[in-house]
């Protein structure tokens, strides 16, 4: 007989309110892999704390459906917390709500690094502008760098932040790195030799192979591009260390007892491996995972008929009764779905049996304003 | 006629380039078109670009090399004997890029010296346009080969980025355009962009019929069209079988149906089963308008059926069974 997850005494329940109401938590990450509800789920725990637990609490969307960021106020990328007014919290709790703008954190991060010449300098730059606007991995890193300035003003008692809809979940931990790797990196310092020497194709000889190496980019990638890579480059030189800097800071709040990571998941096989993979991670890089968000959950609501007996009793009663072989018919797929995901979800489990887990029932619709918010932060509580 | 017969005809293109948003199933879909398209002897190769290994997981396989390697027969034929062969390639920009590099500069083994220097790792992010254009480039290449006169794919099927990186992805040379002005990359990169935009190419939208897809699968044909790429089918993937469409719910009916087979009639037991009922109906008045929306794209519409017990070899030639079969009136 199929029992649900939430029944299954191996499984532990995630208690959701006691993360949000614990003043000693003041990040919370939802993560997971694409289309699975993270910034639904972020929006509706932010909403809880707020409303709940009297917290002053921001959510940092990424990429927002348009209906729920509607339905939170936001109308434009516009990189700053807005109050949601429709919020009734009774003990001084506040949410605020925002969305991310890639490129304008870009920018403040090199404005905060340079003087305005050089910085205007770097704007003006081809190669910036297709970083900041399309560089895989910028948007990444630029969520974490607006995590690292929520955290670091100390307004907030709490920021939720929803991950960007990465291909898969680890790139939100990587590309921070991955960027850091690339602006350090050696091949940028070798092309930052000739707009240190003023002139493009006067790469220094630092090896016999580097010559062939120089003469290769030149013919793949055309003069003008090296032109404008190096003076990218050049300009940006200065602010390498405090790149690094940065993206080490907000990965050292990352692992401080005072984040809690959420894993988002739906019950399917594409989701849940990403939701192993990334708890596995969490685990590797001492980074505190609080646990598993299980949205969509199809929940029969009675057990008691097996989708084996439902299909078959269905065909024996079709012609007298089609109304009620139907509905015995969608009581053998919902059980035959539920079965599914609970054998899927199990492969996560398995591997993590100390994750607690909490689940939201599948909705007919998407939730696309505060009272349904409200709902999901209630289910998310209720387990 | 026999379904397979119809593969020319109902995919007329030779490039399927298959994207959706994510969760929606592209992985699964590319692979059923796959084996729909090698029916009749035909060969396709199915490609993937995000090094997922999604390939390789929907046919149950150890992770693709960078190497063409045959991964499955396509939809058994009925007329002119059995499915020819489908191909997968998982491509690498890196391992791309070095192809290219010793296809046109004779690198040899100096290419691989550029890794030390941290050059395949730049050339390959620093740009995403170059790299989109060394992933197309190598699409558009087994597209275009030929071996001893005769083409060597029938089809190519591409497990594509997701919806909201397609345009971007597919729009090669606009995105090369903005940082190499002249050169051999933006030589590449317009080579590609007219096998794109040709008939050749087809730009599929997979989608499930719940708000955010459509809602994504929408805008994707909006700027797909925008930019010219030529958009071929909307495919539903997941659809339930119509059920409740006719008569009246009510617990009494369910209990009566429920004690003629001598199932348990108590009272949770019914009111449970009319309740689920009751979601299944909501459900479907949702899907009923979640469809229009998709139908006033003007697109053919094709329906593929939720596969009851997961997606195996065995559900992936039942899907590509159904896709094979002649557009429904309703859908054009």
């Amino acid at each position: 007989m199929v029992t649900t997850l939430a029944d299954d005494p191996s499984v532990q329940r995630l208690d959701i309110d006691g993360v949000l109401g614990d003043p000693a938590i003041r990040v919370v990450v939802c993560c997971g892999s694409g289309g699975v509800g993270k910034t639904t789920t972020a929006a509706a725990l932010a909403l809880r704390a707020a409303e709940e637990h009297g917290r002053r609490t921001v959510v940092l969307t990424i990429d927002p459906a348009r209906r729920l960021a509607q339905s939170l106020g936001l109308s434009e990328l516009d990189n700053t917390p807005r109050q949601v007014h429709s919020v009734k919290a009774v003990n001084g709790g506040e949410l605020h709500a925002m969305m991310l703008d890639m490129k304008r954190t870009f920018d403040e991060v090199v404005a905060a690094h340079t003087d305005p010449k050089r910085a205007e300098e770097i704007y003006v730059n081809p190669f910036y502008q297709a970083m900041s606007s399309t560089f895989a991995g910028t948007q990444e890193y630029m969520a974490m760098e607006k995590l690292g300035q929520l955290r670091a003003r100390d307004e907030w008692d709490l920021v939720v932040v929803d991950t960007p809809p990465s291909r898969s979940a680890l790139d939100f931990l990587d590309a921070p790195a991955r960027l850091g790797r690339f602006l350090d990196g050696r091949m940028l310092r070798l092309l930052v030799a000739p707009a240190r020497t003023g002139g493009r194709s006067v790469f220094t000889l630092v090896t016999a192979s580097f010559g062939l190496f120089s003469k290769l980019m030149d013919k793949i990638l055309g003069a003008q591009l090296i032109t404008d890579l190096s003076g990218f480059v050049g300009a940006l030189d200065s602010m390498f260390g405090g790149f690094r800097e940065r993206s080490e800071q907000t990965y050292r709040v990352l692992q401080a007892p005072e984040t809690a990571f959420l894993v988002v998941a739906v019950p399917e096989p594409d989701a849940i491996r990403e939701a192993d993979y990334f708890a596995g991670r969490l685990e590797s890089e001492r980074m505190p995972m609080a646990g598993l968000v299980l949205n969509r959950v199809h929940a029969p609501q009675t057990t008691a008929i097996s989708a084996a007996d439902a299909t078959t009793a269905s065909e024996e009663i079709r012609a007298g009764n089609p109304v009620a072989a139907d509905v015995l018919l969608v009581h053998a797929g919902m059980m035959a779905r539920a079965e599914r995901e609970q054998a899927v979800t199990r492969v996560f489990t398995r591997s993590h049996p100390d994750v607690p887990v909490a689940t939201i029932a599948a909705q007919p619709v998407d939730v696309h304003d505060i009272d349904g918010l409200r709902e999901i932060g209630l289910a998310l509580a209720v387990g | 006629m026999p379904p397979s017969d119809h593969a020319p005809l109902r995919w007329p293109a030779r490039l399927h380039v298959v994207t959706g948003k994510g969760g929606t199933g592209k992985t699964t879909v590319s692979a059923a078109l796959a084996l729909a398209l090698a029916a009749e002897g035909r060969r396709t190769l199915l490609v993937e670009v995000e090094q997922r290994q999604g390939i390789a997981q929907v046919f149950d396989r150890a992770p693709l090399p960078y190497q063409e390697r045959a991964i499955a027969t396509g939809y058994p034929g009925t007329a002119s004997g059995g499915g020819g062969e489908v191909f997968a390639l998982a491509i690498d920009a890196e391992e791309a890029l070095l192809e290219y590099l010793d296809h046109f500069y004779r690198l040899g083994r100096a290419g691989r010296a550029l890794r030390k220097f941290g050059a395949i790792d730049f050339a390959t992010t620093i740009a995403p346009g170059v790299r989109d254009v060394l992933l197309t480039g190598k699409l558009k290449e087994a597209v275009t080969r030929t071996t001893d006169g005769r083409r060597a794919y029938d089809a190519v099927v591409l497990d594509a980025p997701p919806t909201g990186r397609i345009g971007r992805f597919l729009n090669v040379s606009a995105e090369t355009a903005r940082l190499a002005k002249i050169g051999p990359i933006k030589s590449q990169s317009d080579g590609v962009a007219a096998v794109l935009r040709s008939p050749v190419t087809a730009v599929h939208v997979v989608t499930v019929l719940e708000e955010m897809p459509v809602q994504e699968t929408a805008d994707a044909v909006a700027e797909l069209q925008r930019l010219d790429l030529p958009v071929g089918s909307v495919i539903i993937n997941a659809t339930q079988p119509p059920l409740l469409a006719r008569g009246r719910l009510s617990q009494a009916e369910v209990r009566r149906g429920l004690a003629a087979t001598g199932l348990p009639v108590d009272r949770d037991v019914v009111s449970g089963l009319v309740a689920e009922a009751r979601a299944h109906l909501a459900r479907r008045e949702v899907e009923i308008a979640l469809r229009d929306e998709l139908i006033a794209l003007g697109r053919p519409l094709v329906e593929l059926p939720q596969l009851p017990g997961g997606v195996d070899l065995a559900g992936l030639y039942e899907l590509a069974g159904t896709l094979l079969e002649p557009a429904r009136a309703s859908s054009i």
